[in-house]
């Protein structure tokens, strides 16, 4: 159990430092939204469930869509001047 | 350059503040007294299983009603400033065959289980929020499969307005009927421990907080989409 | 050793975060600086909260009540602050999109009005 927790823990602050460091917003995003799921895995093995279904459902389901709508707000005005 | 090294001496200041919250931390062994009567007593005296439900509707509900107005003063501000500034002037692509097949089918079977998860949410992990983002994702899907389909705001706002006035009215029905204040699930007889249709008003009042949560975040989500041509003649 | 594990790992979240939020020019990216900040903090409010051994708060029967259970109320705030989160990144993204539609431009430098 430790164990596991550990190597997610690794992952989860590896996808969190991608999220800061890589030039691509588009990936940006998506490492931000990988975060939130596997917070959301540390979230079961701290035996808060009722956390684990909320952050996988809204912290990293609905917000990385908000952002990729805002970023094809954002995209299509580039395209036009 | 200046700049780096002020960041850098934030975040170094930050993390060692940080540090000396790390290092005094170790993990308890046993509950504090409110968290132990919430634990200990909360089954008995809500008859509630899922302790984190009725911390969330009952003993801290006030929180819960001050928490679901700021998310609705959010999506009131986002879908204002949204509108002022919309500059949609091309027809959007289709979904392709495929998605909107699909959608035709899940769509109801993903409402259906939001509705599951926040009428279960006293009896099992879940409720109102996570049953509203289920909602919310549904209508992703379909927002994504039709672009173009005419957004139903009306019937949004209607959902949303009557569910949060019924929600307030269950709680000042708490005030005057029960013995302990707003928000008191015990105006029903409590029912049979781990049964649906248990735990008095906690079913009833995490239905609606659902039905607001998901009409708030459909309609942020609406926003964001944005209205297309034809619907703004 | 869980709640070791995961007080770490948080506060280097919002490390991370904070990192993000600063040294970025880019508005979108300074808001997801800001959401891992977010998700830090969840994760460090919910180890304050854990106990050894501990079980989630879910009582099937009556006669379970004896059992080691983790704290509820710090998962009730953090289930509360997750929904105000996404309530908040929206309105942060929406700033971000009619600014951009005013200047043509995320670049932070460029807002110099303080007013736009």
């Amino acid at each position: 159990m430790n164990i596991i927790f550990l190597i997610i823990a690794v992952f989860t602050v590896a996808m969190a430092l991608y999220a800061v460091m890589t030039k691509d917003r588009t990936m940006a995003v998506l490492a931000a939204g990988a975060t939130g799921l596997f917070a959301s895995i540390l979230f079961v093995m701290m035996a808060a469930p009722d956390v684990a279904m909320t952050e996988a459902a809204i912290g990293s389901g609905l917000t990385t869509f908000i952002f990729f709508f805002a970023l094809r707000k954002v995209k299509r005005g580039q395209k036009n001047g | 350059m200046v700049k780096k090294g002020f960041i850098l001496l934030m975040i170094v200041a930050l993390g060692f503040m940080l540090w000396d919250f790390v290092g005094n931390y170790s993990s308890k062994t046993e509950l504090a007294d409110v968290s132990s009567h919430y634990v200990e007593q909360g089954p008995e005296e809500l008859g509630a299983a899922n302790v984190v439900t009725s911390v969330v509707v009952t003993y801290r509900g006030l929180d819960t009603l001050g928490e679901v107005t700021i998310l609705f003063a959010a999506a009131a501000v986002v879908g204002l400033l949204l509108h002022l500034n919309r500059n949609e002037n091309e027809q959007r692509r289709e979904g392709s065959e495929l998605l909107k097949t699909g959608t035709a089918l899940l769509f109801p079977l993903i409402l259906l289980f939001g509705v599951y998860v926040f009428i279960n949410g006293h009896l099992t992990p879940g409720g109102g929020f996570q049953g509203g983002a289920i909602i919310a994702s549904a209508v992703v899907l379909s927002v994504l499969s039709d672009p173009n389909k005419k957004a139903g705001h009306t019937a949004l706002t209607v959902i949303e307005s009557l569910s949060g006035l019924t929600y307030v009215l269950l709680g000042a029905a708490g005030a005057i009927l029960a013995v302990n204040g707003f928000l008191d699930n015990r105006i029903l007889p409590l029912g049979e421990y781990g049964s649906l249709l248990s735990a008095g008003l906690i079913p009833a009042i995490y239905s609606v907080v659902g039905l607001k949560v998901g009409s708030e975040l459909s309609s942020v989500v609406i926003s964001f989409k944005g209205d297309s041509k034809e619907e703004e003649v | 050793m869980i709640g070791t594990m995961a007080i770490i790992t948080g506060s280097l979240l919002i490390l991370i975060g904070l990192w993000g939020l600063l040294s970025n020019k880019d508005i979108i990216r300074m808001i997801v600086g800001f959401s891992l900040f977010d998700v830090g903090i969840h994760i460090v409010m919910l180890s304050i909260g854990y106990i050894n051994g501990g079980t989630a708060p879910i009582v099937e029967k009556l006669s379970d009540l004896g059992k080691t259970y983790v704290d509820p109320v710090p998962q009730a705030l953090v289930l509360t602050a997750i929904v105000i989160g996404l309530g908040i990144t929206a309105f942060m993204l929406t700033y971000a999109v009619n600014m951009y539609l005013k200047k043509g431009t995320l670049d932070i430098d460029k807002f110099e009005e303080l007013k736009w």
